[in-house]
C-alpha cells in the first residue's frame, strides 16, 4: 500500500501544490479577487497531506526493511532497534531534506488554520511565500536528492546506521532542531508580504510575535539538545565545539533573538519597522544557509561540491533566488514603509535596541569566525582554523554588557525613562550580585568566569525582582500581591522566566570552566580522587547487545566513606560496521555532574589494565536547564491571551495601554 | 528627542558595538587563529614552541606505541604525509575512530622532544577525511581525487623512499584496510 512509488509520487503531487500555493494568491491578493484568494488555506492544507503521505511511505520502508530503496539500503539494517529504523529516517541527507519540507508543509497549513484573523490578502500573500519556499525545496529533493530511489538487485541487508547516531537524544534533535529553523520562515513569509504590501503596522508586529517566538522556543531547544549530546555521546567531556554545524544553528538564534525583542517595538510602538523586517528576512536566510551549505558540508569541503556538483548548484541557486530575491525586494521596497514613533536613548526602546545592536554584533563575530577559514583557504589557499579561544575571546566580551542591560532593561518604561529610580528599586538585586562576586573571587579562577558569574546572579535576581515589584511583594498585603500577580499579563512572566533563564545557563557555562579531569590507566581495584570523590574501578565485564557487544567497567563512587553511585560507562563495538562507541556514564545531583568513561584495555589478558577519563563538572546539568528554562519562558508568553486572540483588525492600537507599567 | 538626535544616539551604539566586536576580531585573529600544518612542513620549520598548530596526516601503520607513566596513559605515533613523519606524544584517550593508517588531526605544539597533541581527532566517519589532511595529501602530490578515495598511509610509506620507514613496511602491508586496498591502486598510478 505505502509502496515507495506512491511515496515518490506523492512528493510530486506536494511539488504541484506548493507551486499553485506559491502562484495562485498572489495573483489573487494583486486582483483582490477573493475567491482566487480562498485558494490559499486549501492548498497549503492539499501539500501538507501529499508531504504527510510522502514520508510515511518512507518511515515504512524503513520499518520494513525495503532494502530495494536505496536510502534505506544505505542506512538502515535488519538488526536495528525500532525507533531507530523511524528516527533513521532523517539521520540522512535526503531523510532529513524531506522533513525540513514536510515541517515547512505544517508551517503554510498552521498559517492557514490559525490565521483567520488575518486580513485576507496578507493572510493569501503569506501561504503564497511559504509555498514558493517549500516549491523550490520539494523541486530539490525530486531531483537531486530523491528518498525513494530504488536500487536493483536490492542488497540482502542494510549497511547500517552510523552507531553514534544510534541513540534517544539525537533521534529527536533534528526535529526539534529543524521545527526551529523552519518556523522563522512564517516571520520571513509574513516580511515578505509586508514588503509586498509596502505596510507594516503594529497589528502586524502582533501577528509575526508569536510565529517568531514559537520558532525561537524549538531552536532553543534543539541548540541545547545537540549540545547535551555531544556533551554524553562524544565523551570528551566538552558540551559545545564551535564547529561549523553548532554555529550555524547559533547564527540564526541569534538574529532571532534580536527579531522577537524588536517585533515587541513594532507591535508596542510601531517602532524599527524596517529593522525588524530585515531581521525576519536575515534570519531565515541564515538558517537556510546553515541548514543546506554547513550541513551538506559544501561550505567546509570543497570535495563535498565536487563530488555531487548538481546538487552544489541547485542549492545554491535556490538560496540565491530565496536571498537575493527578498533582499532585492527589501532593498526595492523599505524606502515606503513609514518611520516608526519617537523614543529617548534611555527607555524601553533604546534598551531593545542595545539588545538588538549587542545581538548582531555577537553574531557578526560568529559569521566571521565561521566563514572566515573557507575563505582563507579558498582565496589565499591556506589552511587554519577557528576554535574556542578566538570565540570566547570575541563573544564574551560583547555578551557582558548584554547581560547586565538584560537586567533592568524590561523595568524600564516605554518612550522616555529615567535610569537612577530604576536602578534604585534593584537595590537588593545590586546586593546578592555583589555578594556573588565576591564568593565567585574566592571560588572561582579567571577573570571572565568570575564576571559571569556575577551577570549571571545580576541577571536571575533582576527578573526576580522585576515581578515582585510588579505585584508589590511585601509592600502591600499577600493577598493584593496575588490578585495583581493574576493580573498581570503572562508574558511578563513569560519575560522574566527567559530571562532567568540566560542567568541559569551562563551560571553553568561559568562553572564548567572549573571543571577537573583526570586521565589514568589503571588495573581493576585502583582507587583515584578527584574533587573529593573517590572513584574504585570495581570490575570490568563483557557483554553482548542487540547488535553490539560490550566493554562494561563498574566504578562506584564515595564521599567521605559514603557510596554516592555506582557508574557503569561501557565501550560498544558495532559488528556491522567495525566501529566502536563509547557510553558515558553520568552521574549527576544537579550541582554537579560525575562523569566516567572508559578507554581502551591495555596489557596482557592476565594483568589487564584500563584507560579511565573522570570528570567533575560543575552546574554542568545548569546549562540545558537553563535553555529549557528560557523555552518555557517563550511558552509562557505565547500563551499571552493577547497573543492567542490575535489583534483586532488594522484598528489603530495607540489606545493600548502600555503594560502593567 | 528629535528624529535627527535619536539616529545620532542610534548609530553611535551601533558603530561603538560593532568596532568593538572588530577590535576584538583583530585581537583574536592574531593570536587565537590555529595554523594547521603537515609533517614536512614541520621538518622544514618547526613551529615555535609556544603556538598551537593542528597537525594533520596519516596515522603510520604500526607505529602506535602505548606506555605508562605512573598512572598516566601516553600513546605516541607517527604522523606522516607521505614525505616527512613527526612523532606525536599525546596523553588521554585515544578517540573511537583513531585508527593506523587512517587519518587523523593532532592538535598541540611542537616541543623540544617532539609534537606534543592536548587533542586527538580522527572524524566520525570512517570514510571521511578531513579536508586539511586530503589538502595536504594532494599537494605531497600523494593523492588526486579523481581517481578514488585516498590510499591507506600503509600504502603510501611503501611508496616513499624515506629508509626511516622502510623497516616498517612488512608490518604495513599486513596492517592495510583491505577495504581499502582496491581504490588505493590508481592512486600511484596518478603520480
Amino acid at each position: 500500500m505505502l509502496s515507495p512509488e506512491l511515496g515518490h509520487y506523492a512528493l510530486a503531487l506536494a511539488c504541484i501544490f506548493a507551486a499553485a500555493q506559491g502562484i495562485l494568491p498572489l495573483i489573487g491578493a494583486h486582483r483582490r479577487d477573493r475567491r482566487v484568494m480562498m485558494l490559499a488555506p486549501g492548498l497549503a492544507l492539499g501539500q501538507l497531506f501529499a508531504l504527510a503521505i510522502s514520508f510515511l511511505c518512507l518511515v515504512y520502508a524503513a520499518v520494513t526493511d525495503d532494502f530495494s530503496v536505496q536510502n534505506v539500503a544505505a542506512n538502515s539494517a535488519v538488526t536495528k532497534p525500532l525507533l531507530y529504523k523511524i528516527t533513521g529516517v532523517w539521520g540522512n541527507h535526503e531523510g532529513s531534506v524531506l522533513l525540513w519540507a514536510l515541517i515547512l508543509g505544517i508551517c503554510g497549513a498552521a498559517v492557514a488554520a490559525f490565521g483567520r484573523n488575518l486580513p485576507s490578502a496578507l493572510r493569501a500573500r503569506v501561504i503564497a511565500v511559504l509555498g514558493a519556499v517549500a516549491a523550490g525545496f520539494e523541486l530539490f529533493c525530486l531531483t537531486t536528492s530523491d528518498p525513494f530511489a530504488r536500487v536493483w538487485p536490492a542488497p540482502m541487508d542494510g549497511q547500517g546506521m552510523n552507531p553514534l547516531l544510534q541513540d534517544p537524544g539525537l533521534a529527536f534533535h533534528p526535529p526539534i532542531l529543524y521545527t526551529g529553523y523552519v518556523g522563522f520562515a512564517v516571520p520571513f513569509a509574513f516580511a515578505i508580504a509586508a514588503l509586498m504590501e509596502g505596510r507594516v503596522d503594529a497589528a502586524w508586529g502582533r501577528w509575526v510575535r508569536p510565529w517568531a517566538v514559537a520558532a525561537w522556543c524549538f531552536l532553543t531547544c534543539g541548540i541545547a539538545l545537540g549540545s547535551w549530546w555531544s556533551y554524553y555521546v562524544l565523551g570528551w567531556g566538552g558540551y559545545w565545539f564551535w564547529d561549523p554545524v553548532e554555529n550555524a544553528s547559533l547564527i540564526p538564534w541569534l538574529t532571532g533573538t534580536a527579531l522577537i525583542h524588536s517585533a515587541i517595538v513594532v507591535e508596542k510602538r510601531e517602532g524599527l519597522k524596517i529593522w525588524t523586517v530585515l531581521l525576519a528576512i536575515a534570519t531565515f536566510s541564515f538558517s537556510l544557509s546553515g541548514t543546506f551549505l554547513v550541513r551538506s558540508g559544501i561550505l567546509n569541503s570543497v570535495h563535498a561540491f565536487a563530488n555531487d556538483p548538481a546538487r552544489g548548484i541547485f542549492i545554491l541557486g535556490l538560496l540565491g533566488v530565496v536571498i537575493g530575491g527578498s533582499l532585492a525586494l527589501f532593498a526595492y521596497r523599505a524606502p515606503a514603509l513609514t518611520a516608526g514613533g519617537l523614543f529617548a536613548p534611555v527607555s524601553r526602546e533604546g534598551a531593545l535596541v542595545l539588545n538588538n545592536i549587542l545581538l548582531c554584533s555577537i553574531c557578526a563575530v560568529v559569521v566571521t569566525g565561521t566563514m572566515y577559514p573557507p575563505f582563507m583557504s579558498l582565496l589565499f589557499d591556506r589552511t587554519i582554523s577557528v576554535g574556542k579561544p578566538f570565540f570566547d575571546a570575541t563573544t564574551i566580551p560583547l555578551a557582558l554588557p548584554l547581560f547586565v542591560f538584560m537586567g533592568f532593561g524590561p523595568m524600564l518604561p516605554w518612550k522616555r525613562a529615567q535610569l537612577w529610580p530604576v536602578l534604585q528599586r534593584l537595590w537588593l538585586a545590586a546586593i546578592v550580585t555583589a555578594i556573588a562576586f565576591l564568593v565567585a573571587a574566592f571560588g572561582v579562577s579567571g577573570v571572565l568566569p568570575v564576571l559571569s558569574c556575577g551577570v549571571a546572579v545580576w541577571i536571575i535576581a533582576a527578573s526576580i525582582t522585576d515581578i515582585t515589584e510588579r505585584v508589590r511583594l511585601f509592600r502591600m498585603p499577600l493577598a493584593g500581591s496575588l490578585q495583581r500577580a493574576r493580573m498581570l499579563p503572562r508574558s511578563v512572566f513569560g519575560t522574566a522566566l527567559a530571562h532567568a533563564g540566560v542567568g541559569v545557563t551562563v551560571l553553568g557555562l561559568a562553572a564548567m570552566s572549573q571543571a577537573q579531569h583526570k586521565i589514568v590507566e589503571v588495573p581493576v581495584g585502583t582507587t583515584e580522587h578527584l574533587a573529593g570523590y573517590d572513584w574504585t574501578l570495581t570490575n570490568v565485564t563483557q557483554e553482548p547487545g542487540p547488535n553490539y557487544s560490550a566493554l562494561v567497567a563498574t566504578i562506584e563512587i564515595h564521599h567521605n566513606g559514603r557510596l554516592v553511585t555506582v557508574m557503569h560507562p561501557s565501550k560498544r563495538s558495532f559488528n556491522s560496521q567495525n566501529q566502536t562507541t563509547t557510553e558515558v556514564s553520568i552521574h549527576t545531583n544537579l550541582l554537579a555532574d560525575l562523569y566516567g568513561v572508559l578507554g581502551d584495555k591495555h596489557g596482557t589478558d592476565a594483568a589487564p589494565t584500563y584507560v579511565l577519563r573522570l570528570h567533575y563538572n560543575p552546574l554542568a546539568p545548569w546549562m540545558w536547564l537553563g535553555a529549557l528554562i528560557m523555552a518555557i519562558g517563550g511558552a509562557l508568553s505565547l500563551s499571552d491571551r493577547r497573543m492567542r486572540v490575535g489583534a483586532p483588525r488594522r484598528a489603530k492600537l495607540s489606545s493600548e495601554t502600555v503594560t502593567a507599567a | 528627542m528629535t528624529r535627527k538626535s535619536r539616529r545620532l544616539w542610534l548609530i553611535i551604539a551601533c558603530i561603538a558595538c560593532l568596532g568593538a566586536a572588530a577590535a576584538l576580531m583583530l585581537r583574536a585573529f592574531s593570536s587565537d587563529i590555529v595554523f594547521f600544518v603537515t609533517p614536512s612542513q614541520v621538518e622544514t620549520k618547526p613551529p615555535p614552541a609556544d603556538r598551537t598548530v593542528r597537525l594533520g596526516g596519516m596515522v603510520v601503520a604500526g607505529s602506535v606505541k602505548r606506555e605508562k607513566h605512573g598512572e598516566t596513559p601516553v600513546a605516541r605515533f607517527d604522523v606522516t604525509d607521505g614525505q616527512a613523519a613527526v612523532t606525536v606524544r599525546y596523553e588521554g584517550i585515544l578517540p573511537d575512530l583513531f585508527r593506523e593508517g587512517q587519518s587523523v588531526v593532532a592538535v598541540g605544539s611542537m616541543q623540544k622532544d617532539g609534537f606534543v597533541a592536548s587533542e586527538v581527532l580522527a572524524k566520525h566517519d570512517e570514510t571521511y577525511m578531513p579536508k586539511e589532511v586530503a589538502e595536504a595529501l594532494k599537494k605531497s602530490g600523494k593523492w588526486d581525487p579523481r581517481f578514488g578515495p585516498p590510499p591507506s598511509a600503509a600504502s603510501w610509506n611503501s611508496m616513499t623512499v624515506q629508509d626511516a620507514k622502510k623497516d616498517l613496511s612488512g608490518k604495513n602491508s599486513a596492517a592495510s584496510n583491505p577495504a581499502q586496498t582496491p581504490a588505493s591502486a590508481p592512486a600511484p598510478a596518478a603520480n
